[in-house]
């Protein structure tokens, strides 16, 4: 049995976890609950949390103390190397080299975009590669050929702004605050997603990058020029016309993927995953093109150290080990 | 008083071809802060930029990740300020090695946080018109008289391009 301790500290969550065998999670701990606020001292904000060393070793300590295993009984560490905020990364990093080091057992690099891919894997014992994948969140919107777990092809990505960056920029722009995107896609729930044709850009472009600043942009120009007539009556049909016009594009682009590469098997990861239109309409999509659609529940699409550990384990069974010179890789692709 | 220079483009990719040109001539050192409001073009304006500094990598907006890095004929750093507030955020990220490092710095809402501004930039502001949602006005101005030059060379690549320049003083 193989049991990993992963640190991820790529973005605004401080976590750590064991996970054996790439399934199974013994811990799963993320410093940004609002529990875990309470205990490491206060509320954890969006900036100081990037400076993860005041609660990196009290995460790693706890995610450690609920197994019940002692360092001994681990067999490998994992961190995730990249992409992310380099202040953030490096802290990660160096925790784990640390602690490999000090209890000898090798260190395994992992890429945060394929530990989303992982959530999946955790949860659905059922998924089998090749699979199309759609990474969404608030950094990054892209879709992949996973042709077996560690072999990607990214087939296209975002060419300007993130899907959950535009959310949270309309959200913000509509005086929902920052981050607003759920706020956002709660209020469109109620209203008409046809009410307004905002452009679907890139809809009919043939390949499989996005671009979404210039729906950002349209929107925009849309409440600047009906700003007198325009009420809070309105918004939740803006909001769900703003959010389809990001899903159609979304759904649209993940079949055709499937479909180019003749898979049966698709998957939705990182944060946005928990958005409720793009999880229902890509299951309508997948179900009338006969594909296989998964998708993980929302504690494993944000941020968490589970996946990262879960990823890790297949670098372990290929004896992918780092030696301690490894540095963080920012701009890592996947 | 510097120089200040102040056109339109009427279009996404008129504001590229500009800023391709613009970062052509950009030197180790050179700082440049983008400011204007959501949509207004600035992520547009740094893509056109890293095409011109000779950057083959996908460029994208740094919202999230709040410094993006890359490497074209120099090392180009694209920080974007939106989700920060305070000067002790920005010492966070470290922005001093970048403002006062080798490399060439684009920072989009660069004048979010007044306390960190540099003493040497060049200030670049988008603003919207009402008359069409396509075109933007682009207001060049030095942080000092140090920048007539480039002020004026960016004036001269307006004109080449056929620019229409509403101010140049």
């Amino acid at each position: 049995m193989v049991k990993i301790l992963a640190i991820e500290t790529s973005c605004d969550e401080t976590a750590a976890a064991v996970v054996e065998d790439g399934r199974k999670i013994l811990s799963n701990v993320v410093a940004s609950q609002v529990d875990l606020h309470k205990r490491f001292g206060g509320v954890v904000p969006e900036i100081a949390s990037r400076s993860h060393q005041e609660v990196i070793n009290p995460v790693i300590k706890e995610a450690l103390e609920t197994t019940g295993l002692e360092y001994s009984a681990l067999d490998a560490l994992a961190v995730t190397l990249g992409p992310g905020l380099p202040g953030a990364l490096i802290v990660g990093v160096a925790t784990a080299k640390a602690i490999a080091y000090a209890i000898k057992k090798p260190l395994i690099g992992v890429n945060h975009l394929e530990g989303h891919l992982f959530a999946n894997y955790l949860q659905h014992p059922q998924v089998k590669t090749p699979l199309i994948a759609l990474i969404v969140s608030g950094g990054h919107t892209l879709l992949a050929y996973v042709k077996d777990w560690g072999e990607y092809e990214v087939l296209g990505q975002t060419l300007d702004d993130a899907a959950g960056e535009a959310f949270d920029k309309i959200a913000k722009f509509l005086g929902m605050g920052y981050p607003g995107g759920a706020v956002l896609s709660k209020m469109a729930e109620t209203g008409d997603p046809r009410a307004i044709d905002f452009p679907r850009a890139m809809m009919g472009s043939g390949d499989f990058n996005f671009s979404l600043s210039g729906l950002k942009t349209a929107v925009i120009n849309y409440i600047t020029k009906n700003k007198e007539s325009i009420t809070d009556d309105d918004l939740p049909d803006i909001c769900a016309s703003f959010e389809a016009a990001i899903v159609d594009v979304q759904v649209s682009k993940s079949i055709k993927a499937a479909k180019s590469r003749n898979v049966g098997t698709l998957i939705l990861a990182g944060g946005v995953a928990a958005n409720n239109r793009l999880r229902s309409e890509l299951e309508k999509a997948s179900k009338s093109s006969n594909i296989k659609f998964f998708y993980p529940s929302i504690s494993l699409c944000t941020d968490n150290a589970a996946m990262i550990a879960s990823a890790a384990y297949f670098h372990y069974l290929r004896k992918d080990f780092l030696t301690l010179a490894v540095e963080s890789q920012p701009n890592m692709g996947l | 008083m510097p120089k200040s220079l102040e056109l339109m483009t009427v279009s996404v990719s008129e504001t590229q071809e500009l800023a391709e040109k613009i970062g052509g001539s950009l030197k180790e050192g050179d700082i440049i802060l983008l400011t204007g409001d959501l949509g207004a073009g600035k992520t547009s304006f740094t893509i056109g930029l890293a095409k011109g500094l000779g950057i083959k990598e996908l460029v994208s907006s740094p919202t999230y990740t709040i410094v993006n890095e890359y490497c074209g004929r120099h090392p180009v750093y694209h920080l974007d300020l939106y989700r920060l507030e305070t000067l002790e955020e920005m010492e966070v990220i470290g922005y001093e090695e970048y403002y006062y490092g080798k490399g060439i710095t684009v920072v989009e809402w660069g004048d979010k946080i007044s306390a960190s501004l540099p003493d040497d930039y060049l200030g670049v502001s988008f603003k919207r018109t009402v008359d069409n949602e396509n075109s933007r006005h682009l207001i060049f101005k030095g942080s000092s008289a140090k920048f007539d030059g480039q002020i004026q060379s960016i004036s001269n690549m307006a004109k080449e391009i056929g620019l229409l320049i509403i101010k140049d003083a």
